[in-house]
């Protein structure tokens, strides 16, 4: 016997602590650098279709199937295009976080109160002044809830990453796995969930800050 | 000035919710369109603001092709309000009422200043709601900031879709007793719609009837009321409304116009025959001319009748009298100030056209009730 789990725990950490600090860095790195790529592209694709509407079902249906891959599976695919390694597990990473963006971003102005836009319209606001005076920060809860959605997949996606050699927290599960170790799975995966938990919060406190005070209930 | 020339909306769809509207709107009018419900009001409204672009014939605004015109820059000189109020609820409330002087170019001081004065123009008080948001107002107090906002840069044409139209009654009158004090005072050129005919009668200069996207007749309410055109109109005003407003009655609607008249100079015996061939208890006294004299009762004449060798000595010649411009309402308060029950009817030589008696006053109105019941 190797003692409980919890000796094993306190044991493998003291073994492991410079390794685990540098995995969840390395783990942060892959969930910020991916959901960064997938803000920037899955917000404005989102306000894209909102106003082409023909774009409307083409992006949602796209980012869905996108979602429904197996996330091994997806790995699978984009290693003969990234290689192995961060640039795969960051592009597959990307790729996941993209639907609950664009679906947020889209039904966050689509649910902006008919009669407010009639009424910036008609008192003679551009398309672009109605679009970030008024959709976006109306919208700005409902995107935050899929950028928190997003943020929370991602983190428990990225340690998938480690099978392809992108390193982050996964390593440490996947160690466990092979060796057989409880307390090392458990050593990848508590920082991990401690870290979605984290990053929900953050994510939480940051839009209640940005919320005006109009909105607030 | 708007004028609107063979205009016509045919929706994407295929839909033709107006067609060939003719009509001129002159500067300072309050005009109000009403209809039943998909009637094409709030299509005919926004064609003037672009909202909904038009599909055929010209709206011009003095002079200028609103199609030649930047839709933005048009927007920002025409006041819009809505029933939905439409308030951004994330902007306070002098926020929402500066949002058009801020897309202007106003410096903050000078929009602050003005949101201010606007409060007070539509009775709320700057200190204690210029800070708020829209949800921490009632919905009465919403659609007065929605007005204030639409006159913060003092546009020269205000549209307002059915903007009482979700408010309770007393807020609803009160609304649109101070709306009508404000177009006093500004002289704005106000498009309004509504579903509420007395919303209509009372807030209208003119008012466009419409049905199937078609202005069925465009008049004034007492032209409306007094002709409607048969059929549609008639019945959607009602018919007998204008017994409802008897301030847009003319008197010579209700008066009766052969009075018994007779000269000063009858002797008491002839004007007693007189009174019984017409079966009246009252005489008109007028002068060669037809200019009114004063009056005769008969119970004076019966119990002067052995006194006096003329009627004249027994005339009332101070008794009230009506212009014939008078109304049915004017009739209505000065027959209680008569001492016989009796109206002479005058042109503007004084001379008597009719009369208007109780009795006469009373059938005119108990016909069109009774009538309406019939109906
Ligand atoms: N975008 C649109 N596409 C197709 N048809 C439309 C559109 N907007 C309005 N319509 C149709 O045009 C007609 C006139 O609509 P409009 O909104 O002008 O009516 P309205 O008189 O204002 O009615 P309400 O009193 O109910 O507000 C209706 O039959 C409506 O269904
Ligand atoms: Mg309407």
């Amino acid at each position: 016997m190797r003692g409980s789990l919890w000796e094993q725990l306190v044991k493998q950490l003291g073994m492991r602590w410079e390794d685990l600090i540098v995995a969840s860095a390395k783990h942060l790195g892959l969930v910020s650098f991916s959901m960064l790529i997938a803000i920037l592209i899955g917000l404005p694709l989102g306000i894209l279709i909102t106003r082409k509407k023909i774009l409307t079902n083409w992006v949602l249906g796209g980012a869905g199937i996108l979602q429904t891959i197996p996330s091994l599976a997806l790995l699978g695919f984009m290693i003969p295009m990234f290689g192995i390694g961060m640039n795969t597990a960051i592009a597959a990473l990307f790729l996941y976080s993209l639907l609950p963006i664009i679906r947020n971003t889209y039904t966050g102005i689509q649910d902006v109160d008919k009669s407010t836009i009639e009424a910036a319209k008609g008192m003679g606001m551009t398309g672009t002044q109605i679009l970030f005076r008024i959709q976006l920060p109306l919208a700005l809860s409902v995107i935050m809830a899929g950028i928190r959605t997003a943020t929370v997949i991602n983190v428990g996606t990225a340690t998938i990453a480690a099978f392809i050699g992108a390193g982050g927290l996964g390593d440490f599960i996947f160690l466990g796995i092979t060796r057989n170790i409880d307390a090392l799975i458990l050593l990848g995966a508590l920082p991990a969930a401690l870290l979605a938990l984290l990053l929900d919060y953050l994510l939480g406190f940051l839009e209640r800050v940005t919320t005006p005070r109009g909105l607030k209930i | 000035m708007i004028l609107f020339e063979q205009v016509s909306k045919t929706y994407p769809n295929g839909f033709q919710a107006v067609k060939d509207l003719n009509f001129r709107i002159d500067a300072g009018e309050f005009i109000v369109f009403i209809g039943p419900s998909g009637c094409g009001k709030s299509t005919t409204m926004k064609m003037i603001n672009r909202l909904v672009p038009h599909t055929g014939g010209t709206i011009s605004i003095n002079g200028k092709n609103i199609t030649k015109e930047n839709p933005v820059d048009l927007r920002r000189n025409i006041g819009y309000v809505i029933q939905q109020v439409g308030l951004f609820p994330h902007y306070t409330i002098e926020d929402n009422i500066a949002v058009v002087l801020s897309l202007l170019g106003w410096k903050e001081a000078k929009r602050k200043q003005r949101a201010a004065e606007l409060l007070q123009m539509v009775g709320l008080e700057p200190d204690r709601f210029a800070k708020r948001y829209p949800r921490e107002l009632s919905g009465g107090q919403q659609q007065r900031v929605g007005v204030a906002r639409a006159l913060a840069a003092d546009p020269e044409i205000v549209l307002m879709d059915e903007p009482f139209g979700a408010l309770d009654p007393i807020t609803r009158e009160q609304l649109q007793n101070e709306l009508i004090q404000l177009q006093r005072t500004m002289k704005k050129t106000i498009i309004f719609v509504t579903h509420d005919m007395d919303e209509a009668l009372k807030m209208g200069d003119r008012i466009a009837v419409m049905k199937d996207g078609a202005i069925l007749q465009f008049d004034t309410p007492e032209k409306l009321m007094k002709e409607p055109v048969h059929g549609f109109v008639e019945t959607f005003i009602g018919k007998n409304r204008i017994y409802q407003n008897p301030e847009y009655i003319s008197v010579t609607d209700i008066m009766r116009d052969n009075p018994a008249t007779a000269t000063e100079i009858l002797s008491p015996a002839k004007a007693m025959s007189m009174m019984r061939q017409r079966r009246t208890d009252t005489l008109i006294l007028v002068d060669d001319r037809g200019t009114f004299c004063g009056i005769v009762s008969a119970y004076d004449l019966q119990s002067k009748l052995e006194q006096i060798r003329t009627i004249q000595e027994i005339s009332q010649p101070n008794e009230p009298i009506l212009h014939q411009s008078a109304t049915a309402k004017d009739a209505l308060i000065a027959i209680t100030t008569t001492k016989f029950g009796i109206l002479p009817v005058v042109d503007d030589k004084k001379r008597v056209v009719g009369v208007i008696t109780r009795s006469s006053l009373l059938t005119a109105f108990a016909e069109h009730w009774a009538g309406k019941e019939v109906t």
